[in-house]
């Protein structure tokens, strides 16, 4: 008697499979904080170039100015983690592209989530820590708050 | 270029065309290493009416038998031979002559992001293997209706666009990430599982989906719209991945 040939199981299984879902929430993430990007970065130059004295108020005190105020300070904190963030993923994408060699993609993606969190903890750093009325500065350079107490 | 006006009532203008063919011979000819790919040029007198095939029929029967390439139906139907013609990705039975500035040469490549052959034949084994791994079959439970599974117009609808597919992978080596990622399963496969997963009759679109959430998934287009452009069909491909990110984003159909 013959024996009904054995039925092998396709395998659907991908080499590249990852965590659940995980594709699927970079993607989201990258249409979702465009477009708080977009709000968050126009907003942030038409403050600091079309208001105002324009580009000519830039300087420390302008700056030290705007970090007095939580606002800006979340804002610009906002914008540093999302603009690094969503580069940082596009980035990623490219080096899954077009990094072929295990070991190339890992020091690729290595050297890129690296400057990603050290650029968000300098940057989260000089925000919260900055210090608007530094001792021994030129008055010229200084906002008016700083002569207020 | 005038082809038709001076002809007298009832007889084919011709035209004389220059066809410049990537040719690549694994074997190697007198002149060329094996593997080498280089260009040739074919000049070639045809009817104003013809179409590239017509043309690299001309070539093959009259001036080099060892010209390769694939043509199975030469109407368009059977999806064999897709190619690279003045670089956009098109069917050789359907491309006209003087569509294509006959007055310039006329490039034919083969399509590009699968191993070449011979000439024009490359080895579509890639693109047939990630067709098959989205489960291009219809998949139910229970018994089997002793009549037809019928379907409303409007749900057919859904999928029409996409029963068009010849497989003649035109999208999927017109597509930028295809070429650079082999890990991709290109715009074809995401079209032969839309298909399925808009198909009211069909009860694996999960496991459809769960394929094509996969990190070589629909999540790798970026809608470069190639795809879209090199349909011989005319299926809105980037159209129908959408869809399916979609339908993954929130469940539904």
């Amino acid at each position: 008697m013959m024996n009904a040939p054995a039925v092998v199981p396709p395998r659907f299984i991908r080499s590249g499979r990852t965590r659940p879902n995980a594709e699927k929430w970079s993607w989201m993430f990258m249409r979702i904080s465009g477009v708080f990007l977009l709000v968050l970065i126009f907003t942030h130059l038409f403050i600091n170039l079309l208001t105002g004295d324009g580009v000519n108020q830039i300087d420390f005190a302008f700056v030290a100015g705007k970090w007095a105020s939580p606002l800006w300070q979340v804002w610009d904190l906002v914008m540093l983690v999302l603009a690094l963030v969503h580069g940082g993923n596009g980035m990623r994408l490219l080096v899954n592209d077009y990094a072929h060699h295990r070991w190339l993609r890992s020091l690729l993606l290595g050297a890129l989530a690296t400057s990603v969190a050290v650029i968000i903890l300098l940057g989260a750093l000089v925000i919260f820590t900055f210090d608007p009325c530094p001792v021994g500065a030129d008055p010229a350079l200084l906002p008016g708050f700083c002569f207020d107490l | 270029m005038t082809v038709t006006e001076d002809a007298p009532v009832g007889e084919i203008a011709t035209l004389n065309v220059t066809i410049r063919i990537k040719r690549m011979n694994p074997e190697g000819t007198p002149a060329r290493a094996p593997g080498e790919s280089y260009w040739e040029e074919f000049h070639v007198e045809a009817h104003a009416t013809d179409r590239v095939l017509d043309a690299l029929h001309t070539i093959k029967w009259q001036e080099d038998g060892s010209l390769t390439f694939r043509r199975s139906c030469a109407h368009g139907v059977c999806g064999s031979d897709a190619m690279r013609i003045n670089a956009k990705n098109r069917l050789a039975c359907k491309a006209l002559l003087k569509d294509l500035n006959p007055s310039r040469p006329i490039t034919v490549e083969p399509i590009a992001g699968l191993p070449v052959v011979k000439d024009l034949v490359v080895d579509m084994e890639p693109f047939f293997a990630s067709y098959r791994e989205i489960m291009p079959f219809l998949v139910t439970t229970g018994h089997a209706p002793t009549r037809e599974r019928l379907q409303s117009p409007e749900d057919r609808a859904k999928f029409d666009d996409t029963t068009k597919c010849i497989l003649c992978a035109a999208c999927t080596t017109a597509c930028p990430v295809f070429w650079t990622d082999g890990q991709y399963f290109g715009p074809q496969a995401i079209v032969g599982a839309h298909r399925f997963i808009f198909d009211s009759r069909d009860e694996g679109q999960w496991d459809r989906l769960e394929i094509l959430n996969d990190k070589a998934g629909v999540w790798k287009c970026r809608t470069a719209f190639n795809c879209t452009e090199a349909c011989p069909r005319g299926i809105e491909v980037t159209k129908a991945i959408s869809e399916v990110k979609r339908a993954l984003t929130t469940g539904e159909f």
